[in-house]
């Protein structure tokens, strides 16, 4: 499924305004230890995350993932959305629990 | 001898912006797509050389990055003058980790940057020691 496709099927917050790479999700990550993230997201993969801090940019960009997703509507720092347009980085939000987003996610990705 | 294929690259690891930590380890990544090198490899590069960049930023109190691109290599040298390792052995183990509390609020800090280093080059020399800063020369080797 594409970052569009899903973000139309779980009606998810662009928080950076546009999709910057609109590709193929190959999977899901769930952790807020960066150095877990780098080492085990995958590549256009979405990495739900509570951090909202601007240095989760850089992992998602060495990492070229589709997407950050952060849960819980959490809001996500100026500086971390400017970093992320930058970068060419998207972000995106729901309501949802990082839990629930991911049962979702698993139902929509298969 | 290694041909240098005229790839040099050097950053400023300045501690006082944080905000801009894996800046140089981006900017090698970029490099290295460009120059269509290995996909695999390049993902090696990245995460040891961000681990390493990081630990100069939270660890090290800045200090330097550079790359060099060789036809048969990429050799990534990063140096603090910070306090250095007081006991490497203990700092290379996994889960071991000094970092603030501060720190690991915001999600560094779970003692497996030197670890990941070690699993993603193909030569890892540190030379460190207290009081004396500290200088990780990490070699990934191009076919
Ligand atoms: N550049 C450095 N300068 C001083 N100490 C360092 C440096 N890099 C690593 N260390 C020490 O080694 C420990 C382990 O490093 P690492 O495996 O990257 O874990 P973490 O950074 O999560 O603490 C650190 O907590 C710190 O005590
Ligand atoms: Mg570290």
């Amino acid at each position: 499924m594409k970052l569009s496709e899903l973000v139309k099927e779980m009606d998810l917050n662009v928080v950076t305004g546009e999709i910057a790479r609109d590709c193929d999700i190959s999977g899901v990550y769930m952790c807020d230890l960066l150095s877990r993230v780098m080492s085990r997201a995958s590549e256009d993969g979405i990495w739900i995350t509570v951090m909202a801090h601007v240095n989760i940019v850089a992992v998602a960009e060495l990492v070229n993932l589709a997407c950050i997703m952060v849960p819980e509507g959490i809001a996500v720092q100026q500086e971390t959305i400017e970093k992320a347009k930058e970068e060419n980085i998207t972000i995106v939000s729901t309501g949802l629990t990082g839990y629930e987003a991911a049962c979702r996610l698993h139902d929509l990705l298969d | 001898m290694a041909e240098k294929s005229g790839m040099h690259m050097e950053y400023d690891i300045n501690k006082e912006d944080f905000n801009s930590a894996g800046e140089a380890s981006s900017k090698v990544k970029k490099t290295l797509n460009m120059l269509g090198v290995d996909n695999k490899v390049i993902k090696r590069v990245a995460i040891a050389m961000y681990e390493a960049e990081i630990n100069a930023f939270i660890h090290g109190g800045g200090g330097m990055a550079v790359a060099d691109i060789y036809t048969d290599k990429i050799v990534i040298e990063i140096s603090d003058h910070g306090k250095g390792i007081e006991n490497l052995e203990l700092a290379m183990q996994e889960g071991y980790s000094t970092a603030s509390e501060e720190i690991r609020m915001m999600g560094f800090g779970a003692g497996m940057g030197l670890p990941n280093i070690k699993k993603n080059v193909d030569e890892l020399d540190i030379r460190t020691g207290p009081g004396e800063g500290t200088d990780l020369k990490m070699t990934f080797k191009l076919n």
